[in-house]
């Protein structure tokens, strides 16, 4: 579709949420796609630099909430001498309907690409209707 | 190619185009090169530099990194796609070409220079040439 344009930069979107986090540091807004295909919603994210040990996916009164920590840890000793962005934790959380059937959510990361299959219900999935 | 342009593609487009008129700072100082993406960050580790990109959701193979005297040069194309029949809901994540040419103020050992992609980020490792690195001199 659009990949044989080049690419702009793009700040990073920092969080704002209401409630305040109970650790330090910077939030960010993940890019995410989402498509709906016959049986399934799918979401997919970019969270740069975490790592599948750092990622937390929950699930709570029907909204689904993505936590990806960077480990800081892997920049000790460097000194920054030029920088462009910022470096943070990821977090973004989406209110399911009740049309996706929980039980069935899957996960996969990939070179810092998050993809989340949500499962349509049983009875949300389009059907034919034959005329008799 | 669609028989009609993608309504969803002309608006993306005009808006990242825009984004980019306001966001550029073309008359400002910036490091040298053709464009600007990824943004980079750079360190350094004693008398080593290590240059830090996000570049989630890249094929290895369509990255391209090259490295002559003292500029480096990080190129390739991202590619996001949709399966064929699907809706999309919500599109922000970018896709394109990207290529862009970073100069350091030292002289690098380009035999000695590393690459390493992992978790959607490229990190390169730079170690300074060592003829370039200062020498001390005993005080008599």
């Amino acid at each position: 579709m659009a990949n044989d344009q080049d690419l702009a930069v793009r700040e990073k979107k920092e969080l704002a949420t209401k409630e305040e986090k109970t650790v330090p540091g910077r939030y960010y807004v993940p890019y995410a796609d989402i498509f709906e295909t016959e049986d399934a919603l799918t979401v997919v994210m970019e969270i740069p630099g975490v790592e599948k040990k750092n990622l937390d996916i929950a699930l709570e009164n029907d909204v689904l909430r993505i936590d990806g920590q960077i480990d800081f840890a892997k920049y000790d000793g460097m000194d920054p001498v030029y920088s462009e962005y910022n470096i943070g934790h990821y977090t973004r959380s989406f209110t399911l309907s009740n049309k996706i059937d929980q039980e069935q959510i899957s996960a996969q990361l990939d070179d810092g690409v998050l993809t989340l299959t949500l499962p349509k219900a049983k009875e949300a999935q389009s059907r034919r209707i034959s005329i008799r | 190619m669609a028989l009609f342009p993608d309504p969803f593609d002309t608006l993306l487009t005009l808006q990242q185009a825009l984004d980019s008129f306001r966001s550029s700072g073309w008359l400002g100082a910036s490091p040298s090169g053709g464009g600007s993406y990824p943004p980079m960050n750079v360190f350094r580790k004693g008398d080593d530099f290590i240059i830090i990109a996000e570049l989630p959701g890249l094929n290895k193979t369509a990255l391209d990194v090259q490295v002559k005297g003292n500029t480096v040069r990080v190129a390739g194309t991202k590619v996001v796609t949709f399966p064929e029949k699907s809706s999309v809901h919500r599109r922000e994540r970018l896709a394109g070409r990207f290529d862009r040419a970073l100069t350091l103020p030292v002289q690098i050992d380009p035999d000695a220079v590393k690459a390493e992609y992992r978790d959607g980020i490229l990190a390169l490792f730079l170690p300074r040439a060592e003829k370039d690195k200062p020498r001390s001199i005993q005080v008599a």
